[in-house]
């Protein structure tokens, strides 16, 4: 599908936000999803190059991009002006469960925690039900780097669905941190910063709010080795988790074979069957 | 015709092309038993095209059998099936499940594969073992047979004379190149396995001069690929000879590519005066 450049605004030294339109109304999009781009006239650039879905701007008829400018392809797409077109394939992939699926999914763990129970100890019978309905779940999501780019839109969805999104996000310094303020239109937000210049010192697994407050899933997107900080942690509190991967894809339809994740179900497509996995399913 | 490992089983692009439009779509490398492939990183990008090393990942003929076949054979196109394996035997066994498909008309033997240890390019890079594994599948193999050769090889001419002599009814070169490409900042290769195979525009000027020397040194219809992106560059491989193409990694940048070119190859020939596709074949001698 071809779209159009509505604006690119650079929102950090090496960051571009790209709203594109169509004619068309856009079809229906999921956080979590990708859009894979042809880049042309960039001689360099052979295949397409996978962005992840910022935000849907449904009342505009505007699809956001948040594109980091690290090799010659997003570049390319970085320079392009109101107005260019753009060669689009989307949306791609199977997106982060949004709140109903992450209901039924904490019910179907609790329920095999109560079978396991029972059978360990008969003579205990806890009372797994469903979350009561006035509750709003609290979902943790946690972005890093550029990998903030899905979260956004994630927790706008699931502060229409009714559960409550709070944000931790990580950087390296202030300066690298990628739409502040509409991240705070949302819900709470929690940052860290490598260099003390905003929020918590470190890491985002060092921030206290993960030992101070109790969430009922997390999602999260950034640099791999963030994520598996973050399996981690949920692991150990048994929270369950979905991460965003990024394996290099060539063709983004299934097709290829070359962007396989390790999994419980053998190789598996990132592009296809991700880019969001379930840790349950993965080798970390 | 759509190159195997390119273009899945069809049905991952029926939301984005015809199918039916496609002459043929030739299906992802299948085994006698499943393969889980090499591990990740399996792709890097090069100038004007890529290096894979994916190694055959598939759930087996028999999964293909069951669960795929089913899926496919009622879609208004050629199916056809890539076959690897690790010995003649092996081919052969695949081969003749193959065979019992009503609705796949034919089979491409990967005997070109660069990116597993224990078959595929062993057998094609010499005329014996190329015609060895021939010989064994075409004993139970009864429909038509394509042979993919690798260019891996001193005279891919003669390997394809071994083929044909053993009662191929066609060939289709070249599989991909082998290459590497090293990531200059780690030190290390870029690939999983060290070493992977290379497609796209920068292998076509390779695919066209063994196209042309192939078709030149057998008399069964020649397939032709390496590169292929557009209606201009597959009326060259049916100069240098081909009878038909196939398209490959193109399919990742357009996944249309295919229907694309057949009507971009219609209107060439409309506007040089051709009546049928037959007078460029081979006219380049």
């Amino acid at each position: 599908m071809d779209l159009t450049v509505a604006s690119n605004e650079h929102i950090s030294d090496h960051h571009v936000l790209l709203k594109l339109t169509s004619k068309r109304p856009l079809p229906e999009m999921m956080p979590g999803q990708f859009v894979n781009i042809h880049v042309e006239d960039s001689p360099t650039t052979f295949l397409r190059r996978p962005i992840s879905i910022n935000f849907v701007d449904v009342s505009r008829n505007e699809l956001w991009l948040l594109v980091a400018a690290v090799g010659e392809g997003t570049k390319h797409i970085a320079k392009l002006k109101a107005g260019d077109h753009l060669d689009c394939l989307f949306p791609l992939g199977h997106g982060f469960s949004d709140l109903a699926a992450i209901k039924s999914s904490i019910r179907s763990d609790k329920s095999v925690a109560a079978t396991a129970t029972v059978e360990n100890d008969k003579a205990a019978s806890p009372v797994y039900g469903k979350p009561d309905d006035d509750y709003r779940l609290r979902v943790l999501l946690v972005g890093g780097g550029v990998g903030v780019a899905p979260i956004l839109y994630q927790g706008a969805e699931i502060k229409c669905q009714g559960g409550e999104p709070v944000f931790l996000l990580g950087a390296r310094s202030a300066k690298d941190l990628l739409e502040l303020d509409l991240f705070k239109k949302i819900g709470k937000v929690y940052i860290t910063t490598e260099d003390a210049s905003a929020g918590e010192k470190g890491f985002v697994t060092n921030h206290s709010i993960l030992q101070d407050e109790h969430f009922d899933f997390i999602q999260t997107c950034g640099p791999t080795s963030m994520m598996k900080a973050v399996a981690r942690f949920a692991k150990e509190k048994n929270i369950p988790c979905e991460v965003s991967l990024e394996n290099m894809m060539a063709c983004g339809l299934g097709a290829c074979l070359c962007c396989v994740e390790k999994t419980v179900d053998g190789n598996l497509c990132v592009c296809k069957e991700g880019p969001v996995f379930n840790i349950k399913k993965l080798l970390w | 015709m759509t190159a195997s490992g390119t273009f899945g089983y069809g049905v991952e692009f029926s939301d984005l092309v015809p199918l039916e439009e496609i002459g043929g779509i030739i299906v992802k490398g299948t085994t006698l038993e499943r393969r889980e492939g090499n591990d990740y990183p399996r792709m890097a990008e090069t100038a004007s095209g890529m290096l894979n090393c994916v190694g055959l990942q598939n759930k087996g003929v028999d999964y293909f059998c069951e669960h795929i076949y089913p899926e496919i054979k009622d879609i208004p196109t050629h199916f056809i099936v890539n076959v690897s394996g690790s010995s003649p035997e092996r081919y052969a066994e695949c081969a003749s499940r193959i065979d019992e498909l009503e609705r796949i008309p034919a089979i491409e033997l990967n005997i070109s594969c660069p990116n597993v240890k224990d078959g595929g390019m062993a057998f094609g890079v010499t005329c014996e073992g190329a015609a060895s594994v021939v010989k064994a599948v075409r004993k139970v193999y009864h429909k038509t047979l394509i042979v993919k050769l690798s260019p891996n090889v001193t005279s891919i001419a003669d390997i394809a004379r071994a083929c044909e002599a053993e009662g191929a009814d066609s060939v289709s070169l070249i599989n991909t190149l082998m290459g590497m490409a090293i990531d200059i900042e780690h030190r290390c290769p870029k690939l999983s396995i060290g070493t992977g195979g290379l497609s796209g525009p920068a292998v076509k000027p390779v695919a066209v001069r063994m196209v042309h020397d192939v078709a030149k040194a057998v008399q069964i219809p020649v397939i032709g690929l390496g590169g292929i992106m557009t209606a201009e560059d597959a009326i060259e491989f049916m100069m240098a000879g081909a009878t038909a193409i196939e398209i490959g990694t193109a399919n990742f940048i357009d996944p249309a590519v295919t229907v694309k070119v057949k009507n971009g190859m219609a209107q060439w020939l409309e506007c040089h005066g051709c009546k049928s596709v037959k007078e460029i074949i081979g006219v380049v001698k």
